[in-house]
């Protein structure tokens, strides 16, 4: 087995070679720190890498394999996006402002899976504070698609997407306020995993929009995903949002397969404005297949999905606006100490700190939160949040899951949606709906239109992780489709 | 002067008995320790941090709630308010805005209820502290954030309150209610009761409020007094000399003894309020509820109407006044102490000291005293030492023979029956027997332990001579 071999197994193939002794952790660790030193000069998924971290872990997974008392990702070779606290690990949620931060006390999440045996590499590149969509609001650099490095790898977690689909890494870790772990699952090719609001601790991820956030899984494929989304789920007494639902029962059932599934397609989703008919023709397929394997589609509807976007776009910015209030050059990150006074030294911080997009999102959510204005945007929409959850209750009484294109488009050339806010905004008009309703969703890789990867997204009810796993699951197997490792170069 | 009504409003932050901070686990023990020694990365607002209620802190505030007779709605949740200061660590402070922890009750102070608005919970911030004398000359600042995520109730009157006295008793009824009930220790000079009076004045028989001023730093019952009596004067100056009030907030000065202004409200700060979105809104179990409810030991006003039964209004004032007085003088009297002389005894003797004593010493000491075993001098004295050592003050009259009785004017009526009752030994040395006095000294010490010996013999030679 060649060293890049090495780099395109599942959790499932590497473990049963970890536990016959035929590979160690170290030799799956050398192997990806290979790759990344051949390939991530042209795709820039990561930020920083973290030797002391990988040899330590990888060191100790190999000494509990061969007492074989292995944890379930033992010498697993893991990506973390920038957003989620490593302790002494420098993070930077992608943004110039918290340069050189090191947090004292690593995020639940992480910390889960670091006891799961989980090696870490690295810290990948995402848009700033997480908002974006291509990866080029990052405060360092693009992040490029591994199967056309002229086009983005989507966002935010483009970095945690990109690694896992050119080999870079086994396994990432994302986050999803309104499609950022399913948009660039689906452009690079992947399978990526958005959970229920709740099911996976959110202490330890530098918020964006607190309500909406998600800590979830990349993955080659979607057992692979599935069991790291069960080990780092449950209950945790650092989130108060968390639940207290065993993080196991994600499991449940999800083999069964689809056959007797009533699988929704809203129609506001199919014919969405600006679906690339190449996009079309793929969920078309995918559609075909789902029923040839047994599943029934029916038609539904989410009458209020046009509302969802301004919705999002004004609860996501107020919630930004108040938590990035904290980056104030008082305690950590960049600080304009030689300012004259404390206000002009709050300015100079946040304006040197800041990317363009994070100071206007925080400008559109303290206008949206102001006295006078509250009751028009804020209040409003968290009323049209509501009418959201509604429809997806409704539509959930039709069927067992929701199934529909991640993306209306493939990945875009870089700098394509730069210069046009809105446009980039449209590119999470299928995934933000789950975000404001507290839905888990997944997207699994469903072929390529113009030799780019389509993403298929599935969606279930609160706490139907299983379901959604179990409608993936189905679908991977059905269509001989497994995320594959883009060659790069 | 009586042209002008007062009317004032009172917030007081109080920080609840908890053993850590609103949401976090960080103790608050010892907060004046060395800055930034009681923080961790969540009082410090680092990246990636949440907050998790107090459940210790939800419980004094529903108990302080039910206690000022205050509804509990059904559903209540945090809020940010936002603002940027260095205090502040995460740049907002989570609050209570429109659904807070409790709402409409009422306090009585005296003769009148004082309408209670809300009572709801929160965070206080950290400390500046300034190197050179004020904020805008300070050539730097340095936070220190020990304090910042401790628990505190705001508790909000209605502006129904009349005069710098009438202030002054609702927080001290306010304290009294709350140690009653051991929601919070309530010590003004340590901060954790924070007394912020909104005072306006106006004509006589006007219903419309006048313009108000919110006043700070105020630490003891008697600088709240004062600041009132100084601002109300102030205001009243003001608008008799045909000057506007300005609604602002001012300090109080406790060395010039004046308010200074602060902070003007004329462009109010817009908080930008809204959910919390890192804590679900809370559902308080009824049952939880009712159980604080039934829990609630007997309230101030409520023992003190008891008391008045037993005692004149003078003693009730301070007994009434102080949980641990009122206990003390109860299990005293429970232990059969006369009930008003160990009132007077507690309101001299421990209220202006504080050196608390159990019942049932005290109620042994006030026997001692009644039976004129000690003097009132001896009682003081053996009160403190049995504080200090913990010995009962029988032990402690017993070792410093504080009994003895050494007044010959006393002694000479026992030494008379001594002598009266023993013919032959008195005889005896009356003729020269020397040793016969021992028998005279036996019987007079088996009649009066307490006599002292020296004098009680000098007493019997003189009238033996």
């Amino acid at each position: 087995m060649t060293s890049d071999d090495l780099t395109r197994l599942t959790i499932t193939e590497a473990s049963r070679l970890l536990r016959l002794g035929s590979i160690s952790s170290a030799d799956l660790v050398t192997a990806h720190v290979d790759r990344i030193e051949r390939l991530d000069k042209h795709v820039k998924a990561y930020l920083r890498f973290t030797p002391e971290l990988w040899e330590k872990q990888a060191e100790e997974a190999d000494r509990r394999i061969r007492q074989g008392d292995a944890p379930a990702l033992a010498g697993i070779p893991l990506a973390v996006k920038d957003v989620l606290c490593v302790r002494g690990v420098e993070t930077t949620a992608g943004s110039q402002i918290l340069r050189g931060f090191k947090p004292p006390y690593t995020g639940t999440a992480v910390g889960r899976l670091f006891e799961a045996g989980a090696v870490m590499l690295g810290v990948t590149n995402c848009d700033e504070f997480a908002m974006g969509s291509s990866t080029e609001n990052s405060g360092y650099f693009p992040t490029r698609n591994p199967w056309d490095l002229q086009r983005v790898p989507g966002g935010s977690s483009g970095g945690s997407a990109a690694a896992v689909a050119s080999g870079e890494a086994m396994i990432a870790l994302g986050t999803d306020t309104g499609g950022s772990i399913r948009q660039p699952a689906a452009l690079c090719g992947v399978v990526g995993m958005k959970p229920t609001y709740g099911r996976v601790s959110r202490y330890g991820l530098i918020a964006f929009a607190s309500s909406l956030d998600q800590i979830g899984p990349f993955a080659r494929s979607v057992d692979d995903a599935a069991i790291v989304l069960s080990l780092m789920s449950g209950l945790d007494p650092l989130d108060a949002t968390s639940s207290d639902r065993p993080g196991m029962e994600v499991l449940n059932n999800f083999g069964a397969g689809v056959k007797g599934m009533r699988l929704g397609v809203p129609r506001e989703y199919y014919d969405v404005k600006g679906i690339e008919p190449g996009v079309k023709d793929a969920i078309d397929a995918a559609l075909f297949i789902l029923r040839q394997a047994g599943a029934e589609i029916v038609d539904v509807s989410l009458p209020h999905t046009d509302y969802g976007l301004a919705a999002y776009y004004i609860i996501a910015p107020a919630e930004c606006s108040s938590n990035l209030a904290r980056f104030d050059g008082v305690r950590y990150g960049l600080s304009e100490i030689d300012a004259p006074n404390i206000t002009e030294e709050y300015l100079q911080t946040r304006r040197n700190g800041f990317g363009t997009e994070v100071r206007r999102r925080v400008m559109l959510g303290t206008y949206a939160l102001s006295s006078g204005y509250y009751d028009a945007y804020y209040l409003k929409a968290q009323k049209v949040r509501t009418l959201i959850k509604r429809d997806f209750d409704q539509a959930f009484q039709k069927c067992d899951a929701i199934v529909s294109a991640t993306s209306p488009t493939v990945a875009f050339p870089i700098g394509a949606k730069t210069q046009d806010p809105l446009s980039m905004y449209l590119c999470d008009v299928l995934t933000l709906g789950g975000n404001l309703a507290g839905l888990p969703g997944i997207s699994v890789p469903c072929g390529t239109a113009d030799g780019l990867p389509v993403g298929l997204q599935v969606l279930g009810p609160q706490w139907g992780e299983n379901v959604v796993l179990r409608v993936a699951r189905a679908y991977e197997e059905a269509s001989e489709m497994k995320a594959e490792v883009a060659g790069v170069v | 002067m009586s042209s002008w009504e007062v009317v004032i409003g009172m917030e007081v932050h109080v920080q609840p008995k908890t053993k850590s901070k609103m949401f976090c686990g960080c103790s608050i023990a010892g907060l004046n320790e060395p800055p930034n020694t009681h923080v961790c990365e969540i009082c410090l607002g680092m990246p990636g941090v949440l907050p998790v209620p107090n459940k210790a802190a939800v419980e004094a505030c529903i108990k302080t709630a039910l206690a000022l007779s205050c509804e509990i709605p059904q559903h209540t949740k945090f809020d940010r308010k936002n603002y940027m200061y260095p205090d502040l660590p995460k740049g907002y402070q989570i609050s209570q805005y429109d659904l807070p922890m409790s709402v409409n009750g009422y306090l009585e102070v005296g003769a009148s209820r004082v309408r209670i608005r809300r009572v709801h919970l929160e965070e206080d911030t950290g400390k500046l502290i300034h190197a050179g004398d004020k904020l805008h000359k300070a050539s730097e600042s340095y936070v220190d954030l020990n304090r910042a995520g401790v628990p505190l109730m705001e508790i909000v009157s209605e502006p129904d309150l009349r005069s710098a006295d009438q202030a002054r008793d609702y927080a001290m009824e306010l304290r009294a209610l709350l140690r009653a009930i051991g929601a919070s220790e309530a010590d003004m000079e340590k901060g954790q009761l924070r007394a912020e009076p909104n005072i306006s004045i106006r004509r006589v028989g006007s219903q419309e409020l006048g313009v108000k001023t919110e006043l700070k730093n105020i630490n003891s019952f008697r600088a709240l007094h004062r600041a009132i009596l100084y601002e109300v004067d102030r205001q009243q100056q003001a608008l008799e000399s045909g000057r506007a009030v300005v609604q602002e907030t001012r300090g109080w000065d406790e060395t010039e003894q004046r308010t200074f202004s602060q902070r003007s409200k004329e462009f109010a700060e817009d908080y930008r309020y809204f959910p919390e979105p890192d804590i679900p809104p809370l559902e308080l179990d009824r049952a939880w509820i009712e159980e604080l409810r039934r829990a609630l030991p007997e309230l101030p006003s409520v023992r003190r109407a008891r008391l008045l039964d037993q005692l004149p209004a003078a003693q009730v004032a301070v007994i009434g006044a102080d949980r641990d007085l009122a206990d003390l003088y109860e299990t005293a009297v429970a232990k059969g102490a006369p009930a008003l002389a160990t009132a007077n005894w507690i309101v001299n003797e421990v209220a202006p000291t504080g050196k608390l004593m159990s019942g049932e010493y005290l109620a042994e000491l006030i026997d001692l005293l009644q039976q004129g075993a000690v003097t009132r001098d001896q009682a003081r004295e053996v009160h403190l030492e049995s504080v200090e050592t913990g010995r009962t003050p029988a032990e402690i009259v017993a070792e410093h023979g504080y009994s003895q009785v050494s007044d010959p004017s006393e002694l000479r009526v026992l030494a008379e029956a001594v002598i009266d009752a023993n013919p032959k030994a008195a005889a005896d040395y009356r003729s020269g027997k020397k040793q016969a006095m021992q028998a005279l000294m036996a019987d007079l010490r088996k009649r009066a332990p307490q006599a002292n010996p020296k004098v009680a013999n000098e007493l019997l030679l003189k009238l033996l001579a």
